[in-house]
């Protein structure tokens, strides 16, 4: 959902080398098609601030010269982009049936405790925040949860493997 | 033992690069295709193999190829449906994963067939790790003449082109898909006309799975008559089955269709039977959509015979007492798995992914989830099944699309079967919960 407030943010200028991964994205359609590039172009703007600003999306818009309300509609029906900022790591997991009858919502509740924080919300230090998403074709592995921008996949977890790799993730964030 | 078609060589070290891939006989259909047939052969070939639509639907795949309008100077596409969503669903990024230039081979055969010049693959934005493999598979062809200009010298060219998704199920759904091909919300659009007619920037279009695609390529190499050979009736050929849920050994398993549903869920060949020693109490046999049937009703067909996995044999009995192959997405539920929880859990999917166009589809879905989620959670009522049975029945048939369909029958196969279980849930409310 996008809000008032969130048209006042910041102006944003994307750098050359994100201008040229756009533009090698458009070459992939026929003359006129541009607009076939705009969820490509939102993954790369996600990947370099983390989530969609309106002054970033308006900025695509204006880059595939279309409106930005084309770019609104489309960024606000799919589920990968995120309306506002999130943690560096959001940690996403599966809570479709074939995961949770192998125990997704006890993985989704270890989370939150561990994590100290709900569904949603950013840790205070920054570092995480979480969310339920629904199946990622990996079901015979789960439970399962991912991590953009590169979605790394970590399958078949357990306390303790969240344990590390939650561990694993701060030691990162540290270096 | 099942042969293995598609996934004979998924455990070679290096297959995933091409010069692996290459020397175990890959890109040979390409060749055979690109040198020694025309494109009307090599439809041809596809028809006569009985190869059917590997997405779900089980459509046959060379009609659709020959369904292709061919209007002059109007580019054509191909695009493969990579969005693999559907729940219990796995096949598609297993063989991107371990075995990407299966599917990239079969991309240039089908295109070579259906005369496109520019091809996309679309696969869903969360499998970024697979979009990486495949855009590397794609140089790789490349740089060895099987992509570009000229390929091979035939003086056929053809560009492929890997393309994220941004996370919708309904992106699945073919027209939804080109869509959102085309930057755009993923809205299904009414059919007629099919993608073959007015498909991708309205041109002809065909839209396949990835395993169909991959299935081309055997199908060139061996000839149609060898693959037809393998199966049953109108089933032919090998099916990768996904296996989940409470079996002992979860995994993606090529069969050959027509082989006994006992022998896959038992053997140590495929399933390996129930985890942790429980009995089975029902199964979703292909995908969340598809009817969820109990086990006794499962192992046999309506007059008692072993029940086979075919497109015909999951489906016999109808909605009495039958299912569906789908997409191949093999659910087994254990004694111990609530199936009303598990009805509103998929109940809730469906609400969660409806594109909300179709009034039915988008209320629907909501009402029946807050009816389930009452019933789970012990605030259900005795009048609520027969309620749940209305609502869904008022969504089949009603929608511009299947999902509405999908989200149906779980509901209504669920409380077929199972209506004890959820009187259950309503007069044992306060256990229900715990
Ligand atoms: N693999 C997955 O993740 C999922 C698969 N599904 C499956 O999808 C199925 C429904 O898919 P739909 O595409 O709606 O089915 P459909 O029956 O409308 O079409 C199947 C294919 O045949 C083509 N076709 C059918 N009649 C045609 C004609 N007269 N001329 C030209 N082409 C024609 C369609 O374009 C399409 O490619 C369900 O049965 C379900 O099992 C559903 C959800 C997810
Ligand atoms: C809601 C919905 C989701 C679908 N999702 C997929 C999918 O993820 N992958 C797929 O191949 N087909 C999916 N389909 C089926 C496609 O519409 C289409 O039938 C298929 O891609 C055609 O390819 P095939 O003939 O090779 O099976 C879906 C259909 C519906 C109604
Ligand atoms: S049936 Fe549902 S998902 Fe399909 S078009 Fe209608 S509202 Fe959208
Ligand atoms: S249900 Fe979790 S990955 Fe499919």
């Amino acid at each position: 959902m996008l809000r008032v407030e969130d048209t006042e943010q910041t102006p944003v200028n994307f750098s050359t080398e994100l201008i040229a991964q756009f533009a090698d994205i458009v070459s992939r359609y026929p003359e006129g098609r541009q607009k076939s590039g705009l969820l490509p172009i939102l993954h790369l703007v996600q990947a370099e601030y983390g989530w969609l600003s309106v002054p970033a999306m308006d900025k695509v818009a204006e880059y595939l010269n279309i409106l930005p309300i084309e770019v609104y509609e489309v960024a606000t029906f799919y589920t990968m982009y995120f309306m506002r900022p999130q943690g560096k790591y959001v940690l996403e997991v599966c809570r479709t049936g074939p995961c949770e009858i192998v125990g997704a919502g006890k993985i989704m509740d270890y989370i939150e405790n561990k994590l100290g924080v709900k569904e949603g919300e950013i840790t205070p230090d920054g570092l995480f925040s979480w969310r339920g998403v629904e199946c990622l074709a990996a079901c015979g592995f789960g439970p399962v949860l991912q991590i953009g921008p590169e979605y790394t996949f970590y399958e078949n977890l357990t306390p303790e493997s969240v344990d590390k790799l939650i561990g694993d993730l701060k030691a990162k964030a540290s270096n | 033992m099942g042969r293995k078609l598609l996934l004979e060589h998924i455990n070679v070290p290096g297959i995933n690069t091409f010069d692996v891939y290459r020397q175990k006989g890959g890109y040979r259909s390409v060749e055979k295709a690109l040198k020694t047939l025309t494109p009307e052969e090599v439809v041809e070939e596809v028809k006569k193999s009985g190869l059917r639509g590997r997405g779900g639907a089980g459509f046959p795949t060379g009609m659709k190829w020959g369904f292709l309008a061919k209007p002059e100077g109007v580019p054509r596409y191909l695009v493969c449906n990579a969005d693999e969503s559907e729940p219990g669903t796995f096949k598609d990024r297993y063989l991107m994963t371990y075995i990407p230039h299966l599917l990239i081979e079969g991309m240039i055969v089908g295109s070579f067939a259906l005369g496109a010049k520019t091809s996309y693959i679309y696969v869903r934005g969360e499998m970024m790790p697979q979009i990486r493999i495949l855009e590397k598979a794609i140089a790789e062809a490349k740089a060895a003449g099987f992509l570009g200009k000229n390929i091979l010298g035939t003086g056929y060219d053809l560009e492929l082109y890997v393309q994220p998704g941004g996370g919708a199920y309904i992106c699945g759904e073919e027209t939804a898909l080109l869509e959102s091909l085309e930057g755009k919300r993923g809205n299904p659009r009414i059919k007629p006309p099919f993608p073959a007619i007015a498909g991708l920037y309205g041109c002809p279009t065909v839209v396949n799975n990835v395993e169909s695609i991959a299935a081309v390529v055997p199908i060139i190499n061996d000839g149609a008559e060898e693959y037809a050979k393998i199966g049953i009736g109108r089933s032919t050929g090998t099916k990768l089955i996904s296996a989940g849920g409470n079996v002992r050994k979860p995994g993606v398993y090529e069969i050959d269709l027509g082989l006994p549903v006992e022998e896959f869920l038992y053997s140590d060949e495929y399933c390996g039977g129930i985890a942790n020693g429980k009995r089975l109490k029902a199964v979703v046999a292909g995908g969340s959509s598809v009817p969820i049937l109990p086990a006794n009703l499962f192992m046999k067909t309506a007059n008692g015979e072993a029940r086979l996995m075919s497109y015909e044999s999951l489906a016999d009995g109808g909605f009495v007492s039958g299912t569906m192959m789908g997409s191949g997405g093999f659910i087994a539920y254990d004694e111990d798995q609530c199936i009303v929880r598990n009805t509103w859990n998929f109940t809730r999917f469906y609400h969660h992914e409806s594109c909300g166009q179709c009034s039915p589809c988008r209320e629907g879905t909501g009402w029946m989830e807050k009816v389930l989620h009452r019933l789970e959670y012990g605030h259900g009522k005795m009048s609520d099944m027969d309620l749940l049975v209305d609502v869904s029945k008022k969504i089949e048939g009603n929608t511009i699309c299947p999902l509405g369909d999908a989200a149906a029958w779980p509901v209504a196969s669920a409380i077929r079967h199972f209506r004890d279980e959820f009187e259950w849930h309503v007069s044992h409310a306060h256990e229900a919960t715990t």
